[in-house]
């Protein structure tokens, strides 16, 4: 006679396998509904035009992406050279030079900075990083600035960025063993030499993976990077000149694109684009640290 | 002796560099927190949190966030219980029906932590096309369903790494006692794992809470206070963007202090999270 129990048993294999295989495919579920939604815009053009045209006039129907497309690009870029040197050489220093202590406290401060909101982030920008971009490059520079540009957007993020490359590059230098660092140190190499020739060669591909998983991180950030980027359609030739990047552009527009043909399928494909790269970059990071954690075991 | 000089000089420029990269990260992250608390701090008041915007409140007039604090913990709350009610199922198959090494677990983990990356904006954007197909407005409950996707996938992973943890001898012995799996799962995997389950909820609590690019599109926005899950609701965030965007200096103000109120709650939720991981740690079998 077949127990309750069992019988319970068996009907929790079935639900909790099958909402596994579900979590799984939501993944998917999010590429395909974009894909839907923006099949309108691919549709009746052609993907070059879209990506490469500089025509944004969507009453006109006409919609070119490479103002936003380069604004995201220009962004991202001066937000991870900017944090990845720091964020390294900050994670370098908790993991083979900080005392115990310092990093027992340091460790988790960061962790707990990571949990701060873009949008205080973004209001963090308004104050303090605007008028500082604008005078550097009004008096350094001569060059005519409001101070809302892609230098801004850049420092902004790549503060949010930091602590989510430290986090993981700290965990890479923690999953490499210590004997490589006594076996190196025993040959009479200094602290440094073994940092830079042991440690950072064996956890270089886990600190790329961060960096790739740094650089998703900025390339798909909305608020904060709406509010100090400047929102002007034209593709920024320099440090000083505002962008327009592509999660700006949807949050900005939610508002008017279902009273304009194509405009909510054009915003859809912004989404779509900003999820296929941010998912290729991820499952790339990804693969790199799964065979990193399988060399460890 | 020469070689061992430029090692030695080699060593400590390196170490200046590092100590001073420390500093400047730390430094910034620091000076965040310090600027929003001198900004916020005057401009602070019992009325901020305790009443909705009154008339001309865009505009310098009187009343509060209430709204907005109370759109974001039922956003928050429900996306969370929402998220925490397909999360436990899916980490106890993860963990406990589905074999280690099995593929669809591999694949699982992984389509999570690719999802995770994902940026909320993309959330957002396919949260209102969800709602369209669905029929539904933009409310709390289309936010709540947004906010709930979003942090779905944290909420799994955490707590699946905590299942993880959990000492396979246990489950062998509750096993060897006659327990099916289903109720090793539930009395002896989940009491185990309690400390970093409550740490997963939380840390999700305080993402969903701050998020403000997945409920542009599906919470809308309101003065008032939600009636019903059909009714569009205010979040912290946009309430902060909001203010922020007006150009009367005393409403920016209030953003600063709209944006120490949102800060203040999520540092105390994250270590909320320690303090309640170290206590219920206590009640666990080692």
């Amino acid at each position: 006679m077949p127990e309750g129990r069992l019988i319970a048993d068996k009907m929790a294999k079935c639900l909790t396998v099958f909402l596994v295989g579900a979590a799984g495919v939501v993944l998917f579920l999010i590429g395909i509904g974009l894909l839907v939604k923006a099949e309108p815009i691919l549709g009746a053009k052609s993907l070059g035009d879209l990506l490469f045209s500089s025509n944004w006039r969507p009453f006109r129907g006409e919609f070119g992406f490479f103002p936003f497309i380069m604004g995201t690009a220009w962004v991202t870029a001066v937000a991870v050279v900017l944090a990845v040197p720091f964020s390294v050489l900050t994670a370098l220093y908790l993991s083979e030079y900080a005392h115990r202590r310092i990093r027992a406290v340091a460790a988790p401060m960061v962790d707990l900075l990571a949990g701060i909101p873009s949008v205080v982030f973004g209001i963090w920008g308004v104050l303090a990083v605007v008028p500082m971009v604008r005078s550097l490059a009004m008096d350094v520079f001569g060059i005519p600035c409001t101070g809302y540009s892609v230098l801004t957007a850049g420092i902004v993020l790549a503060l949010m960025v930091c602590p989510i490359v430290i986090h993981v590059t700290l965990e890479v230098l923690r999953a490499v063993p210590n004997d490589v660092r006594d076996v190196s140190l025993a040959l009479g190499a200094t602290k440094w030499q073994t940092t830079k020739l042991v440690v950072l060669r064996k956890a270089l591909p886990g600190i790329g993976a961060a960096v790739i998983m740094g650089v998703s991180r900025a390339f798909g950030e909305t608020m904060a990077v709406l509010m100090v980027a400047g929102n002007v359609v034209r593709a920024p030739d320099s440090l000083f000149s505002p962008a327009y990047p592509l999660p700006a552009l949807i949050a900005n527009n939610y508002g008017e694109m279902l009273s304009i043909p194509m405009y909510d399928a054009a915003l859809m494909l912004a989404a779509l684009m900003l999820f296929v790269v941010v998912v290729v970059f991820n499952a790339a990071a990804k693969l790199v640290l799964q065979h990193l954690a399988k060399g460890v075991q | 002796m020469k070689k061992f000089d430029m090692r030695k000089l080699e060593e400590n420029f390196f170490k200046i560099l590092m100590i001073g990269s420390c500093v400047i990260v730390t430094g910034s992250l620091a000076l965040i927190l310090w600027s929003i608390l001198r900004r916020g701090l005057p401009a602070m008041s019992l009325d901020m949190v305790s009443s909705v915007p009154k008339g001309g409140f865009y505009m310098g007039g009187e009343g509060g966030i209430l709204n907005a604090i109370v759109g974001s913990l039922l956003l928050a709350s429900g996306a969370s219980v929402l998220a925490f009610l397909l999360s436990l199922p899916v980490s106890i198959g993860l963990n406990v029906y589905l074999r280690r090494g099995s593929r669809l677990a591999s694949f699982a983990r992984f389509s999570l932590d690719v999802l995770n990356g994902v940026p909320s904006i993309v959330y957002g954007a396919f949260g209102f096309a969800l709602m369209l197909f669905f029929g539904l407005k933009a409310s709390l409950l289309a936010g709540i369903i947004t906010v709930a996707l979003l942090i779905l996938p944290i909420m799994c992973r955490a707590m699946d790494e905590v299942f993880q943890m959990v000492p396979k001898d246990m489950m062998d012995v509750s096993h060897s006692l006659g327990a099916t799996r289903l109720q090793a799962a539930l009395s002896v995997l989940t009491r185990q794992a309690l400390p970093g389950i409550t740490t997963a909820i939380l840390i999700s609590f305080g993402r969903g809470i701050g998020d403000a690019a997945s409920v542009l599109f599906t919470a809308g926005y309101s003065d008032n206070l939600p009636s019903s899950v059909l009714s569009p609701v205010a979040s912290l965030p946009l309430a902060i963007f909001f203010q922020l965007g007006t150009p009367v200096p005393e409403v920016q103000d209030r953003a600063y202090a709209s944006a120490l109120i949102l800060t203040t709650m999520i540092l105390l939720l994250s270590i909320g999270a320690r303090v309640a991981s170290r206590k219920l740690s206590r009640n666990i079998i080692k």
